[in-house]
């Protein structure tokens, strides 16, 4: 049977770690450099505003640009993308004694909310799992939320680089030293045009990896320190929707159960979420845990299919979908952390190494602690008489991050998602033991498994997606324009994937991508295809990186510009 | 109302745009031309023959090459001289920078880009495409002088086989309009027109099957005297060239006729095209959604349509 | 040489319009305009064969406008202005060349670059008003333009083929995007922008009102295109295409 770990990506760890290159006068100094500018990335530069600002003796070492943001979409937040029903501790810790909750740009609390089991014609209305509560927390569009941290961010001194990506790790003599962005003017074979500007070396005294799901540097970093834990990441991906409905949401809804199969034979780990934005705003979204086994499977028509249900068709009705969008989320949880968070220079953030409870469906305030906490050791280590590079001076990042409620939440629930890998009813089972006992039982350990290891199969599960009505139902195409995907045409390929493999494989790559990136080619005859890629559909969700392949950056700038999802 | 139109000329032609102007212009109410160059006065008739009642003639050799500055001198004074209240004006390179320039001559509201004109309740109303033609916006005028310039095409000129009054208009040339020279006139270009300004695009998709079979798109493009036009997934593979692409990432048109071969029409492509005038398509998916906008679509085998199409368009054209 | 460029700030993403003003929906952030950093690019050029000068950029707009100003100084622009003031929102044609044109007459620029078309409002007239207002010679449309000894010549497209038009300077040209390919900002030039000196203006400032002479009476839904038809070939289909191209007046 065809594993996409059998057809690896041609992707080495060593195009992504390197010292620099750049003469010494032309590598550019920062103090604090930090890549991404999403809530991790963007709480650790505001963080690090608050304390520069009683520190100028500091501030003053770190040079003519203490803090800077890299961010490799065309703003920030064009490439945040999120349900979200934020708790807001986070938010609060950064901001105590600064602002109030409501100066925030949250789009109002939960005020109530639902789980249902559907079947294909009804929906039954079960008891939220407690670990799924959301009460006390803020709907929010992780995009726009975003925009706003990022003035913050700006106003506290720090300078965001939008359009920047980060493609290299700069490490010399066994520490990080910053990172290398990426060249710009580059055609599809690679070739400098006219307008060609490579790229530089952004040298920090502390760098901050803080990239989000599959990050590019995050995993090149792991590899290359050795950081690894035991159990490998595993990813789901979410495809998400928004649109102007013509009565409000009065609450945040989950669903399970159908349209995925609970059949431990498919290992459809995932369910919907529909919360309401605001009066006359709705995101929807279907989240679908990578470890499926069907080929023929798309979360993307999944998600169309879903709204042909009718507690969906209530609420989308006399409603025009507005913005469209996808991307991985890190579902390993406390078992797949990296065994440390640091190394000689670089701390790591967020989702990028996986700080998400997913049976709480939450990451963003840990996203947001992590930075904070990041931005308290990387002062710490900047005090006059220290120094960053030195083994160990960034050990408190990872004491503090254990001491946190990161690490009491995600180890509380460790157990929950690699319970679901025995399908839906057994894990139910599983994670309700894990609730009522809060985590003790039981009392052994799940192990993750790679999502690339997982054997394929094949059914005809793809008969049964709705032909898109281009009203309540949408095509792929369509749906990547909604995203504002502009991207350039002529750019290089950044997907790394093997071009000739089993007709499967290819199968699961196309019906995966919900941007139709990938494209079955000519057979050879002998079971194998070409695999046709055309990469300035991607929108970087991070999904082929998941299943054989490798998403790397492409040039700053590229892919969707994201405005509330 | 009290309307001029400006009468743009080329070869010893009015320019078709610029009479179907003066046609809808005559169902509001009066309507004067003026045309302006050196040796002009024989374009006063034509003039007469499509609607307009009065022609003014501004001569003078100074006038000879198409700039837009002293263009605006000699309808600044013609306004003012004359009192008109409406100025219209067919798009063209030209006419959009005569246009401009007498708005600001004249501290009067111009509204572009329109598609048709009404009175309603007294007032005359413009109404002209937004947003790619998504949306449509009526606009309006405050007070002074009204200018507007209509998207090219929009009307036909209509013969009504009048005649016009023809009257000398003055020529008082600023200094300014006097700086700029033309050194050298346009010719057209022998490799056909250009993707943007082109009246008549082809353009081929997926659905030719393979480079090689873009001559067919070649020749029908040439029958036409149009332009070729390629779809990002043709250009992605290699069979035309980037400079063609036509599309969200590609070039926008919007010419008289868009000829699509082989395009299955996403909404990527579509936004290119989508404010042509008239749409052909010609697709073997009976499901293709370029069905839903083409204003004439054949379900059909490009490779016997299109060669047919264009001995048709050969013979027809003579 | 110095150079002024007129920037005009587009709303990032899917274009919307707010049904309740009837203006363009521009709570999105912006970005540079596309035509307008052919311009910015061109005054590069025209700067660096001129053997140096001045680059200065123009615009009115929101304060978010400043991102956009950000970027093209980013690009090797020296300094902005901005003019802002809620007093000019709305302004069309008429209010917005005549702001402009105060600013360029302080600047007293030797040559004025715009952009070929703003992407949100397709009017493509902005810079002969202006020159107008400004008593200069415009040349507009120029795909090529060599500044020297003087003057500018322009080689611009029109329906009918090129023209080679040239203007002695202080003169106002209009770039079309078939100029040049603008240039990426190297990261130094992105971080650098910030400390580049941006003024920002009311129209207070300027003693000038922007207003307007047009206006937006409503939004309406796109007449249909028509009827459209739809067939099948079974032989006829070109001659019946030749038919329908003859109807409409296309053959």
């Amino acid at each position: 049977m065809t594993r996409p770990a059998d057809y690896p990506a041609p992707f080495s760890v060593d195009e992504a770690v390197g010292p620099p290159t750049d003469s010494p006068d032309e590598r550019i100094d920062v103090g604090v450099l930090i890549v991404g500018a999403g809530p991790a990335g963007l709480a650790c530069a505001i963080r690090l505003g608050q304390l520069l600002e009683e520190a100028p003796e500091v501030r003053g070492r770190l040079g003519e640009v203490p803090v800077a943001v890299l961010e490799k979409g065309k703003q920030p937040g064009s490439h945040l993308l999120s349900g979200a029903a934020v708790n807001p501790r986070g938010l609060r810790r950064l901001f105590r004694g600064r602002k109030q909750l409501e100066e925030l740009p949250l789009l109002g609390p939960v005020e109530g909310e639902s789980v249902y089991f559907l079947t294909a014609g009804s929906a039954f209305r079960i008891p939220a799992p407690p670990t799924m509560k959301n009460e006390g927390n803020y709907v929010a569009s992780l995009s726009q939320l975003g925009r706003w941290l990022a003035e913050q961010a700006e106003e506290g001194g720090s300078m965001i680089l939008p359009e920047t990506a980060a493609t290299k790790l700069l490490v010399e003599q066994g520490r990080v030293v910053g990172v290398r962005t990426g060249d710009k003017g580059r055609g599809r074979n690679d070739e400098p045009l006219p307008n060609f500007e490579p790229g530089s070396d952004l040298v920090a005294r502390v760098t901050v990896l803080a990239e989000g799901t599959q990050g590019h540097l995050t995993g090149a970093a792991i590899e290359r320190f050795g950081l690894a834990g035991d159990n490998p990441q595993v990813w789901a991906l979410g495809v998400k929707e928004i649109w102007r409905v013509a009565k409000p949401l009065d609450r945040v809804i989950h669903t399970m159960g159908w349209p995925l199969r609970g059949g431990a034979r498919y290992r459809e780990f995932g369910g919907s979420f529909i919360y309401p934005m605001g009066e006359d705003h709705v995101a929807l979204g279907m989240v679908v845990g990578l470890d499926y086994r069907d080929a023929e499977l798309s979360v993307h028509d999944v998600l169309q299919e879903l709204k042909t249900h009718r507690l969906m068709r209530k609420i989308l009705e006399g409603g025009e979908r507005v913005e469209w969008g996808a991307k991985t989320i890190p579902e390993g949880g406390f078992l797949a952390l990296p065994k440390q968070l640091h190394a000689p220079g670089l701390l790591l953030c967020g989702d990028g190494v996986g700080m998400v409870n997913v049976p709480a469906l939450k990451g963003i305030h840990y996203a947001i602690e992590s930075g904070r906490l990041a931005a308290e050791t990387a002062f710490e280590a900047l005090q006059r008489g220290r120094t960053a590079a030195t083994p160990g001076a960034l050990a408190s990042y990872d004491r503090a991050v254990r001491d946190s409620y990161i690490w009491r939440d995600l180890e509380q629930v460790r157990n929950m998602r690699p319970a679901f890998s025995r399908g839906f009813w057994v894990g139910g089972a599983l994670a309700g033991m894990m609730t009522a006992t809060r985590g003790k039982l039981p009392p052994f350990t799940f192990r993750t498994e790679r999502d690339a290891d997982v054997e394929l199969i094949v059914t005809d599960r793809a008969k049964r997606y709705p032909a898109p009505d281009g009203k309540l139902t949408f095509d792929k195409l369509s749906s990547v324009f909604l995203s504002g995907n502009k991207t350039r045409d002529d750019q290089p390929d950044h997907i790394r994937i093997q071009r000739k493999v089993p007709n499967e494989l290819a199968e699961l790559w196309v019906r995966m991508c919900p941007a139709q990136v990938y494209e079955v080619g000519v057979a050879d005859g002998e079971g194998t295809v070409e695999v046709e890629v055309n990469p300035s559909k991607c929108v970087q969700c991070g999904a082929i990186t998941a299943k054989g392949g490798r998403l790397t950056p492409p040039e700053g700038g590229s892919g969707p510009e994201y405005q509330r999802t | 109302m009290s309307t001029l139109v400006f009468l743009e000329h080329h070869d010893g032609e009015i320019q078709k745009g610029a009479l179907g102007v003066v046609a809808k212009a005559a169902q509001l109410g009066d309507v004067s031309g003026v045309v302006v160059g050196s040796d002009v006065r024989g374009l006063a008739e034509q003039a007469g023959k499509y609607g307009a009642s009065k022609v003014f003639v501004a001569e003078d050799a100074a006038l000879d090459a198409p700039l837009p500055q002293p263009r605006v001198d000699v309808l600044a004074s013609l306004v003012r001289d004359q009192g008109f209240d409406t100025v219209l004006f067919a798009a063209s390179v030209l006419a959009a920078d005569v246009a401009a320039g007498l708005a600001a001559r004249l501290d009067a509201g111009l509204n572009w880009d329109l598609a048709d004109l009404t009175e309603q309740d007294g007032r005359l109303v413009g109404k002209r495409p937004a947003l790619g033609d998504s949306v449509f916006v009526d606009v309006g005028w405050g007070d002074g002088p009204k200018l507007a310039l209509f998207r090219s095409g929009t009307f036909d000129p209509v013969e009504t086989g009048g005649s016009a009054e023809v009257e000398d208009a003055a020529v008082q040339l600023e200094e300014h309009s006097k700086a700029a020279t033309m050194i050298e006139q346009a010719h057209a270009e022998s490799e056909g027109p250009n993707l943007e300004e082109a009246d008549v695009i082809v353009a081929g998709g997926r659905g030719l099957g393979g480079p090689e079979n873009f001559t067919l798109v070649e020749e029908l493009a040439k029958a036409l005297g149009g332009a070729v036009g390629a779809t990002r997934a043709v250009v992605d593979a290699g069979w035309y060239p980037y400079s063609t692409q036509i599309g969200q990432t590609g070039k926008t048109v919007g010419p008289k006729l868009y000829v699509a071969c082989g395009i299955s029409g996403a909404i990527q492509h579509k936004v290119g095209m989508q404010s042509s005038g008239t749409i052909v398509a010609i697709n073997k998916d009976p499901n293709a959604p370029i069905f839903e906008f083409a204003d004439f679509g054949v379900v059909g085998d490009i490779h016997q349509v299109v060669p047919k199409l264009t001995e048709l368009v050969r013979e027809r054209r003579g | 040489m110095k150079i002024a460029v007129c920037i005009k700030q587009v709303p990032e993403g899917t274009k919307r319009i707010d049904r309740a003003t009837m203006r363009l929906d521009r709570s999105g952030e912006g970005a540079l305009n596309a035509f307008d950093a052919h311009a910015v690019e061109e005054a590069l050029r025209v700067k660096d064969a001129a053997g140096g000068g001045e680059i200065v950029l123009v615009s009115m707009g929101p304060a978010k406008a400043s991102d956009a100003l950000r970027k093209a100084l980013a690009m090797g622009a020296d300094r902005s202005v901005l003019v802002t003031d809620d007093a000019a929102a709305g302004a069309d044609l008429v209010g917005t060349s005549r702001v402009l044109a105060s600013v360029l007459e302080r600047e007293e620029a030797d040559l004025v670059l715009f952009g070929q078309q703003a992407a949100d409002a397709d009017g493509a007239v902005l810079w002969s008003a202006v020159a107008e207002r400004l008593r200069r010679p415009v040349i507009s449309q120029v795909a090529e333009l060599t500044v020297a000894d003087g003057k500018a010549r322009g080689k611009r497209q029109t329906e009918f083929g090129y023209d080679v038009i040239e203007a002695p300077l202080p003169a106002v040209v209009a770039v079309s995007d078939a100029i040049n390919e603008p240039r990426y900002p190297s990261l130094k030039g992105i971080m650098g922008a910030k400390s580049k000196p941006q003024e920002t203006l009311t129209l207070a400032d300027l003693g000038v009102e922007a207003g307007a002479k047009t206006e937006v009476l409503a939004l309406s839904d796109p007449p249909p295109r028509g009827d459209t038809t739809k067939i099948e070939d079974d032989g006829t289909a070109a001659a019946q295409i030749v038919e329908f191209l003859i109807e409409k007046r296309l053959l």
